[in-house]
């Protein structure tokens, strides 16, 4: 019955988003202010249905209701409790409904926290709202319905595929679609900006937490994502430049320009086209995403089972959505008039640099994703895009978006001095130097010496940042208490920024030296041997028979001792999951500041001469590579923390610019 | 990393998932040559487990390779004669770093084209912005240059 | 500023139709049935490989290259251990009742398991060769098994089928093709 309930809800909410997408925009545009109040409602009543199907539908996997074809396909009842939870968004189906379920909740928010808001904007904003979830419920009652039941019904279902049944895979795609659909919003505020045909700095300030709560969930995602692939496929990579992790980052770097480029609006009200396109690129971006995971176009670890029927809807979706936004920015954009002035050296000028760096960047990265894609759909043949080509075109550009923002938020609005600047960073200059020189003296190959300057990018980033911070509470310059003080009263948003690229530094060190300093031992090893790398012994204790609730294996152990002393041990194991056929490595790791020891166990061998049997076993020591998940979660934190300035808190300052002073109002149509 | 392969389910292919990458057995005495085959086999790709390179992957395939590679290098080859030998077989699609010719010019090319695009772009926007920024700081400097004279008419100044 | 019209803010949204126009016809060739994980052989219209294969036990003929000359034939890559060539062995048994010359690589396969799969199944080949190594499967660029290639008879590989065939494929692709050869 609960199946039935949720299908039913569903249809409910897109009937409902069909009044949501429409009526609130005719009310505006016509001064109907009873159509216009229809928004609230109605984002209240689609978060409701949406709610009461998503519930339907853990419900059907948390009992195991496999009369549910989706559940039948996805679950098994041997499934471990937290699984058959994840499991609901495991699949293509169940995944939707988290995507909309998150839609129907920002959906709710705007229209929960939006008083302060114009009522024509506020309901503009919803009304858009409201249309892409009328896309998306379609999508999925039309291609992609989870409630579809089996007649008669299996007695066990096929289980989740074993390398997702893992906790940071469990709660990697809420964060994802939280990221996705957040930037829903600042789409949906800058369409409904251009409707209105004004962009001012409060418009900017109104977005700007959204945005920025967005890309926190997606820095998350992304950071839960890489550590994911870093411990469970067992070879100690984290990043791969496959398309579907591409598709994840091109937002997160859009949205990133979007970040940065919306503080220039709210302060110096200029950059406002720019930030509108910025603003319907980063949602773009993301439906392109989730078009290129499911549409079967391309294959990867992440996607799922393809279908080019879902992928033709997509498409469609994606040229009402993209096509539509766009083309009104074409039309309606040149009449935004840009506002403060500023000289090329300036805060302005180092957030303009931002933007083209990481806009460029995201291009990049998309040139080489879609690349051999389009060379094999104009019939080129196929060719591979590889790390080797992220690394020679990404990476570089990176370099100077990591030195730029330190001097830019210390350089003033307007007009800048350089130099001025660079005299009060010197202590961090001078640190970031010796980091290089330390590092680079011992360099045996170009690859350490550019290692080097990774060093010092990310040393330049986290002192740069700190020096910027005790300066504002004029550390070292009066009493502590006054500077306690002083940093008490700090705007959160400063100390957020400041983390936040503190952050980038510790995540680049950590980048550099994973990439560059990574030791491998390989070998044969029977119970007793030892294996050293880096200055760690592991004696190889044997392998034990495990069972888990729906797995088999084996588990080895290492005992890691460093000077004679016992630090630990490691438990590679090896599982066999008869439900889905196919078997898993799990790495055996232990985390140290200073890196990671990373053990796998390959295969077993038996030696026919002692009786005994040897395994092969994988050993990495991987120079500080926990810190570049360190430091992702500090630059969530930094965003986090951004979030509760006073200026950002949400709901938005009931003070908004009159409008006429800004002289940004374009005759509306 | 039994992952990678979970594609390779749709076209029903059959892979021995058995051993991880680069056994011990397959390392070559030699530790210059060995590096040499490190390096390379990390820019060809695994056929059967797309987006992974031989050296990272546990699939048979990449494994025969893996030691093609090695035997190819201690008969003497040069790195681009093991390169081609394998390309000569399988296409470029195994190289992860494609190329540069015709067909990937774009692709190469296109980093630096959108840079300089959006340089350009971007001065352009700079001088158009300051031009006409110009013109109007001119004309209300004008203006309330005149109205300054209007406040106070026994100064004379510059311009009635 | 009403009835500002400026056309480098249509570039976005050109570049994005654009994309997703390409995006478009590659979805309409999957849904005509290209599978995108096939490659294109790199050894179309290029002579096969040379090599000379034991047979799968002591005893048997195997299989030289060099019988691939003269007339049109197909080269077949199996494995007893593999299912989807248990699935396309009855299109081979047809074909070389038809009298179309077929000749196998067995690849990496069990000398027994070999011989138990042809004794339950048929024996569809000419000359089987036993690829223990993998090698020579190597040298014809395999990926997947099984693989088929079409010969023709100047001994020049004209078209590779990847997976199992089925009837689709030999009225399709496979017949018309050999036909084509033959008459030439």
């Amino acid at each position: 019955m609960t199946a039935e309930i949720g299908h039913f809800s569903l249809i409910l909410a897109l009937v409902l988003s069909i009044f949501q997408g429409t009526i609130p925009l005719a009310g505006a545009a016509l001064n109907r202010n009873q159509w216009v109040a229809v928004a609230r409602p109605a984002a209240r009543g689609q978060f409701l249905f949406v709610t009461i199907a998503f519930l339907s539908l853990i419900y059907a996997f948390l009992t195991s209701d496999f009369s549910v074809a989706n559940v039948a396909q996805n679950s098994h009842t041997l499934k471990p409790i937290l699984y058959k939870f994840a499991g609901v968004w495991g699949n293509h189906e169940g995944s939707m409904v988290l995507w909309v379920f998150i839609l129907a909740l920002f959906g709710l928010a705007v229209a929960e926290f939006g008083n302060g808001l114009p009522p024509t904007l506020h309901a503009r904003v919803l009304a858009i709202q409201g249309l892409i979830g009328f896309a998306f419920l379609a999508f999925i009652l039309f291609t992609s319905n989870p409630f579809l039941r089996l007649d008669p019904p299996p007695m066990e279902g096929n289980g989740l595929n074993p390398v997702l049944q893992d906790p940071g895979l469990a709660f990697h795609p809420p964060f994802l679609y939280l990221g996705y659909v957040g930037f829903s919003i600042a789409f949906s505020f800058a369409v409904a900006a251009l409707i209105e045909g004004r962009v001012d700095p409060a418009w900017a300030r109104w977005v700007r937490p959204w945005t920025l709560a967005a890309w926190c969930a997606l820095t998350v995602g992304i950071a839960l994502g890489s550590w994911w692939a870093y411990y469970e496929l067992g070879w100690g990579g984290w990043w791969f430049w496959d398309p579907v992790e591409n598709a994840s980052f091109i937002p997160w770097l859009v949205g990133t320009a979007l970040l940065h480029s919306s503080i220039v609006v709210e302060k110096r009200d200029a950059l406002k086209s720019w930030t509108i396109l910025l603003a319907i690129l980063t949602f773009s971006m993301s439906l392109l995403g989730t078009f290129l995971v499911r549409s079967g176009i391309l294959t990867s670890v992440h996607t799922f089972a393809s279908d080019p029927e879902r992928g033709v809807f997509i498409l469609g979706l994606l040229v009402f959505v993209v096509g539509g936004s766009l083309t009104l920015y074409a039309i309606r954009a040149p009449m935004l008039k840009g506002g403060g002035l500023f000289a090329p050296i300036s805060r302005e000028g180092a957030l303009v640099l931002n933007n083209l760096l990481l806009t460029t960047g995201a291009a990049v990265v998309l040139l080489g994703t879609l690349y051999p894609l389009i060379l094999d759909a104009v019939g080129g043949g196929k060719i591979s895009v590889g790390p080797p080509f992220f690394n020679a075109t990404f990476v570089p550009l990176m370099v100077p978006v990591m030195l730029a923002p330190v001097v830019g938020a210390m350089l003033h609005w307007k007009r800048g001095d350089i130099g001025s600047v660079l005299g009060r960073l010197k202590i961090a200059l001078s640190i970031a130097l010796i980091g290089i020189v330390a590092t680079g003296y011992f360099a045996e190959n170009i690859k350490d010496l550019l290692a080097a300057g990774g060093i010092g990018i990310g040393v330049w980033l986290i002192f740069g940042s700190t020096v910027e911070i005790s300066e504002r509470i004029s550390l070292f310059r009066g009493t502590f208490s006054n500077s306690l003080r002083r940093f008490a009263r700090l705007p959160r948003s400063q100390l957020g920024m400041a983390i936040a690229h503190g952050a980038l530094g510790i995540m680049v060190l950590g980048i550099t030296a994973s990439s560059a300093w990574r030791v491998e031992n390989i070998q044969l090893m029977a119970p007793g041997d030892i294996a050293s790398v880096s200055g760690y012994s592991l004696k190889f204790d044997g392998t034990k028979k495990i069972i888990g609730p729906n797995y088999q294996g084996e588990r080895g152990t290492f005992i890691i001792t460093k000077d004679g002393k016992k630090i630990g041990t490691l438990n590679p194991e090896k599982r066999r999951y008869p439900s889905a056929n196919s078997e898993t490595t799990e790495a055996g790791i232990l985390t140290t500041i200073s890196g990671d020891l990373y053990a796998v166990l390959g295969d077993e061998r038996k030696n026919s001469a002692q009786g005994g049997s040897s395994w092969t076993a994988r050993i990495y020591f991987n120079p500080l590579v926990a810190w570049i998940w360190i430091g992702a979660i500090l630059m969530a934190a930094g965003g986090i923390i951004s979030l509760t300035d006073r200026r950002h808190r949400i709901g938005p300052p009931k003070t908004a610019r009159s409008p006429n002073k800004n002289n940004n109002k374009i005759s509306s149509i | 990393m039994i992952t990678r392969f979970i594609t390779i389910t749709l076209i029903a292919l059959i892979i021995s998932f058995s051993a991880v990458a680069v056994e011990p057995n397959e390392v070559l005495k030699d530790k210059s040559l060995e590096n040499r085959a490190r390096n390379l086999s990390k820019g060809l790709r695994c056929l059967v487990c797309q987006n992974q390179s031989i050296d990272d992957s546990n699939a048979d395939l990449a494994r025969d390779l893996r030691v093609i590679l090695r035997e190819r290098l201690k008969a003497g080859d040069s790195d681009k004669e093991v390169i081609g030998f394998i390309v000569a077989r399988y296409g470029e699609f195994v190289l992860l770093d494609p190329p540069v010719n015709p067909r990937t010019a774009l692709l190469w090319g296109g980093p630096g084209l959108i840079i300089i695009i959006s340089g350009i772009s971007l001065a352009l926007w700079f001088r158009r912005r300051n031009t006409t920024i110009a013109e109007e700081l001119s004309k209300i400097e004008k203006e309330s240059l005149v109205s300054l004279l209007e406040d106070t008419p026994d100064r004379r100044g510059p311009e009635k | 500023m009403k009835g500002n019209f400026r056309l480098t803010y249509f570039i976005p949204v050109i570049i994005i139709l654009t994309i997703l126009a390409i995006f478009w016809s590659y979805l309409s060739k999957i849904k005509d049935g290209k599978s995108i994980q096939d490659l294109p052989s790199a050894l179309i219209n290029k002579p096969t490989p040379v090599f000379k294969l034991p047979g799968i036990s002591v005893g048997d003929k195997g299989f030289d290259s060099r019988e691939l000359t003269g007339k049109v034939t197909l080269v077949n890559i199996w494995a007893s251990w593999c299912p989807p060539c248990h699935v396309e062995h009855p299109r081979h048994m047809q074909l070389a009742s038809e009298g179309i010359p077929i000749y196998g690589i067995n690849y990496k396969d069990k000398p027994e398991a070999a011989k138990n799969f042809l004794n339950n199944l048929g024996n569809p080949y000419r000359a089987i060769g036993a690829d223990r190594t993998g090698k020579v499967a190597i040298d014809w660029g395999v990926y997947g098994y099984p693989e088929t290639f079409v010969v023709d008879a100047k001994g020049q590989i004209r078209y590779r089928h990847v997976g199992p065939i089925m009837e689709d494929d030999l009225t399709n692709k496979i017949r018309p093709l050999i036909k084509a050869l033959k008459t030439k």
